[in-house]
Parts: C-alpha cells; structure tokens; sequence
C-alpha cells in the first residue's frame, strides 16, 4: 500500500519539478519537443534508479564508518561515474539507443534530480512509512528507496512531455516579441505547477 | 570583467542557468541572498582553486577533478552553516548540497578557470556570483512583497498577499516577468 | 595544456585530489562538530525557554523519556516550576516536532513549533506566535477543553484553510498532555 501512495505523492502530489523545483534547467532546455522529451525521460529514469541504489548502500557504508559528511562528495563521485559507465555500456550494447538518447546522457549528471533524490532517499522521514526494527522508522528501506525514484522520475517525465506538448504548441502561436523563449516557458510551466497544486491534500 | 557577469552573461537571466534554487530558494528576500552569497562563496574558491591547478590535471579526469573540488567547497559550506548558520541552513535545506550541480559552477570553471589567471577566475567567480545573488534577491523580494506583504522580514502590510507567489506557480511566473523586465531594460535578449 | 592523460598520471591525480580533499574536509568536520553539536542543543534550549515559567536548571540535562515523548523538567533552585514536553507527530507535510510546555497547575503554560513540513503560509502559519490557534492555548488547562478544532466539535479555532495542520497541532498537544499527566502521577 505504501507503494501506492509513494507513486500518487512522487507523481502529481510532490512533482519534483513543479513543486520542488529540481530539474528545471534540463526541464526547459530539452522540453521543446515531445521526442526528445522522451527520450530524455527515459535516460533520467534510468539513471535517477540505479544510482539511487548505490547511493543507498554507499549511506549505509558511510555511516558505518561515521564519515557522513563526505555524502555530498561521494554521492556525486557516484553519480558521475554511473554516468559515464552507463555511457560506455550503452555504446556497446545498443549504439541506436546510444544515438538516440545523444547528449542528453552526460547532462544528467549535473540534473540536480539525481542527486536530490539521492539525498531525500537518505534524509527524509515519511509518516506513512513504517519499518518495524529499523533505526529510524520513517525512513526507506531499500526497495522503498528504488520505487520512490522510479515514481519521482516518472513524474519528472510526465510533466516534461506535457510541458513538451504544449510547447510545440505554443510554437505556432503568436507570442509577444519580449516574451518569446524562456519566460513563456516559465510562465507555462507556472499555469502547469498551478494545476498540480490542485492535487495536493490527495495523500 | 565584474560588470560582465552582473549584466552581459548574467547567469539567471541571460545565460538561464542556475534555475532549481532560482525557483526553490527566493520564498523571501533573505533566504534568495543567502542562496546567492553561498552559491557566489564556492564559486569564488572552486574558481581559484582549479585555476590554479588546472594545468596538472590530465584532460581526461578533468571533470571528475573539478567536481570532487567543487564538491569539497559545497561540503565546507554545509559544515559551517551547520555550525554558525543553523536557521538559514534548515531553510536552504536540500539546495545547499545541490550547489554541486548548480550549473553556474561547474559552468564557469569549465568555460573559464582553467584557461584564465587565477586573479581572472577570482574576479569572473565574483561577477558571476554578484549577478546570481541579485537575481535571487531581486526575485526573493518580489515573491515576499507579493506573496506575504513583507520585505527582508519586516511586514507592511495587514494580514497575507497573493500566496501562490511563495508557492510553486508564482515562482515560475515572477521569473518569467523578472526576466522580461531585465531584457527590456538591458537591451539584451537571451 | 593540461598534462598527459595517461593511465598513471590520471589515477594518480585524481586519488591525490580526492585524498587531499578529504583530509581537508576531516579536518573542516572536526573544528565544527562541536559548534554543530551546541547550535542543537541551543534550538532545544530555545524552544524549552520560551515554553515553560523561568527557571535556571538546564533541562536539556536532566531529560528523561516517557511513551516515546521527552520529557524537559524546569526548575528554578531545586523547585519543579514547569515541564516541557517534546512531542513528534505527523502533519500535512511530513513529520512534525514540537515543545509544549506545562505549569504545575496543570495549564498549558506555551507552545512552540520546532520543525515541520508544512506548506508555506498556510501549514506553515503554525509557527507564528500570534496565531488564535496557539495564542488561545496560552493558559489553558487541557482538561477543561476539548482539544480538537471548531469543525470537529471542539473549542479551539483552526488555522484559515489549513484544517488538517491544525488538527495535527491539537493532536500533538494532547499527546503532550498525556504524558504530562504520566510524569505529574509518578511524582
């Protein structure tokens, strides 16, 4: 059940774009087209997924050994490296998807999601998570951690493509000469976080 | 060099990077100065410090480099918050780690620390940071004018604002205008 | 420009940065652990201070726990003048954290909001020292009030829409209030 209300609250009620404001940059630089929103999606899902899982462990070691305040360095350490070799690996296995997905997969490394879901995995307390036994009861254990950044980049993706889609709408609109580019995006992207502010109180 | 950042390549407005504590840190004019004068600090240093030591970095672990230096600084500037800014640090919360990935710094040392002096890069690090800061002043005052009725704290007006503007929508919304203001004025478009 | 990327040189520098950085950054931890440490005890402090009559122990010293809650006695001499009790809920938001404090007459002598997660300007009005929600428990003795909102058939008025904080507010002080009456009856 906690699954569930992860994904509602991760998806429309905390969007971690349109209500915590991670990953704007990417959010309003690749969002122009439906496509390469998708593809962009799927590459941050993938990432934000895996190094969640290292970054987890990696917690555990560092508490371990009572050097936390090496997180912001080694989380990002990690990060980067994920990055890379998730780079390497792709061009091996599937050099389309590789040509797909393109410049999209080094940006992913400064797109603050990953890292910020790295860090909310490991810091925030949730009341309606209980882990009977552990040190800290609100906190996520393992595949709770997984699922809460699968559901946080599928939010990210969700607004991305509609952002995506309205914005190659917006192209063939008649927009005023000083607002063309940048503000009407972030005007756009306000009446879109305006909308999914009506979620909240869902869970 | 100073003006260059504050003006021409101002970081939020001009060269829109930056955006996520843009956004999530300007609920009040102190909290967007306090983002800005902690971001402007680890830009400054990481400047410094990978100018001067760009030159023994083989180029292909050049980004890693940088990043576990920037990273050092961010993590300085945690342990001291903690330690003497405690209030300012549970409002800034999440973004202060997240300086690592701020665009603005890696940015900056990538397109100008290590090809430039270290006197250059000190000064392009307080340009850039001084143009960051006031946009995240600028934009924190309009957002607590608007959104609560006070400036830097002291309340002038009765009762509240418009509260969307502390919330998610006004943030994106204020932005939009802000920069449409700073492009009329400066005569510079994105 | 920048040396050989060779395979040694490039393992070597990159550990010797890492290595420094970290030696650095140790050496930054250990000179604040302390300032840390003192920056939470004084929030606790702070929060104890403004919720109970004065006193000139340090309660954070002689803290115990009951149900869960900790427990802040305040004395002026060896005289009990008050108990501050430490209460986690949760809200809207997220998790909750907040010092009530007791008289020995039994009245709520104050609260104070120490961390939450709620919203900015609705949920979040909770921490205001001037809101009727708070300011009307000021004095209050638990058991002559029903401690729930006005919507639910109690006597306390909640904050404008943000009905939900405000239930979570009054669930906390009553929580508070058991475990006062706990400490009271063990005395």
């Amino acid at each position: 059940m906690e699954y569930v209300i992860m994904f509602i609250s991760a998806i429309f009620v905390n969007n971690i774009v349109l209500s915590q404001f991670l990953g704007v940059c990417p959010f309003l630089g690749v969002s122009k087209r439906v496509d390469t929103a998708l593809g962009m999606s799927a590459a941050v899902t993938f990432v934000v997924a895996l190094a969640t899982l290292v970054t987890y462990l990696l917690q555990g070691l560092l508490v371990k050994l009572h050097i936390e305040f090496m997180q912001t360095v080694s989380f990002i350490l990690v990060i980067a490296g994920l990055v890379q070799m998730v780079e390497i690996i792709l061009k091996k296995i599937s050099p389309s998807l590789y040509q797909a997905l393109g410049i999209f997969l080094p940006l992913i490394t400064t797109n603050c999601i990953v890292l910020g879901v790295a860090i909310q995995v490991v810091t925030n307390e949730y009341s309606f998570i209980n882990n009977v036994g552990a040190a800290n009861p609100n906190m996520m254990n393992l595949p709770q951690a997984v699922v809460f950044a699968v559901a946080t980049a599928i939010g990210y993706s969700v607004a991305l493509i509609l952002f995506a889609g309205i914005r190659e709408q917006l192209e063939l609109s008649n927009v005023p000469k000083v607002f063309k580019g940048v503000p009407i995006a972030l005007i756009t992207a306000g009446i879109l976080a305006l909308a999914f502010m009506g979620f909240s109180g869902l869970v | 060099m100073i003006s260059d950042g504050i003006i021409k390549n101002n970081p939020t407005f001009v060269l829109v990077l930056g955006m996520c504590p843009t956004l999530g840190t300007t609920t009040s004019a102190i909290n967007g100065m306090g983002m800005g004068l902690a971001t402007t600090f680890v830009l400054i240093l990481s400047n410094i410090v990978i100018s001067s030591v760009a030159k023994i970095i083989p180029d292909k672990v050049r980004i890693p480099s940088y990043i576990v230096i920037i990273a050092s600084f961010v993590t300085i500037l945690q342990l001291l918050f903690q330690a003497y800014l405690p209030s300012l640090y549970e409002t800034l919360g999440l973004f202060i780690p997240l300086i690592v990935v701020n665009c603005i710094v890696l940015g900056r040392a990538e397109a100008f620390a290590n090809k430039h002096s270290v006197c250059d890069s000190a000064l392009d690090g307080i340009g850039t940071g001084l143009g960051f800061t006031i946009a995240l002043t600028v934009l924190g005052c309009v957002r607590e004018l608007l959104g609560s009725g006070s400036f830097f704290g002291l309340k002038l007006i009765e009762g509240d604002g418009m509260l969307a503007f502390i919330l998610a929508p006004g943030a994106f919304i204020a932005l939009a205008y802000l920069m449409v203001i700073f492009r009329k004025v400066t005569g510079k478009k994105a | 420009m920048a040396s050989k990327s060779n395979f040694t040189n490039m393992v070597v520098v990159l550990t010797s940065i890492c290595l420094v950085c970290a030696a650095i950054l140790g050496f930054v931890y250990s000179v604040t652990a302390e300032p840390i440490r003192q920056a939470e005890v004084a929030k606790i402090n702070n929060a104890i201070a403004s919720v109970v009559p004065e006193f000139n122990n340090n309660p954070s010293e002689e803290v115990f726990e009951v149900d869960g809650a900790q427990v802040y006695p305040a004395k002026m001499d060896t005289t009990v003048v008050g108990y501050a009790v430490k209460i986690k809920t949760s809200s809207f938001g997220g998790p909750m954290q907040m010092m009530v404090g007791f008289d020995n007459a039994g009245n709520i002598y104050n609260t104070s909001v120490i961390s939450h997660a709620d919203t900015p300007g609705l949920g979040a009005k909770m921490t205001d020292n001037n809101i009727k929600l708070r300011t009307e428990l000021v004095g209050i003795n638990p058991a002559s009030v029903n401690l729930s909102v006005k919507k639910d058939g109690g006597d306390i008025d909640a904050i404008t829409a943000a009905t939900i904080t405000s239930r979570s507010f009054l669930k906390g002080v009553d929580l508070a209030y058991q475990v006062f009456l706990k400490v009271q009856s063990q005395n």
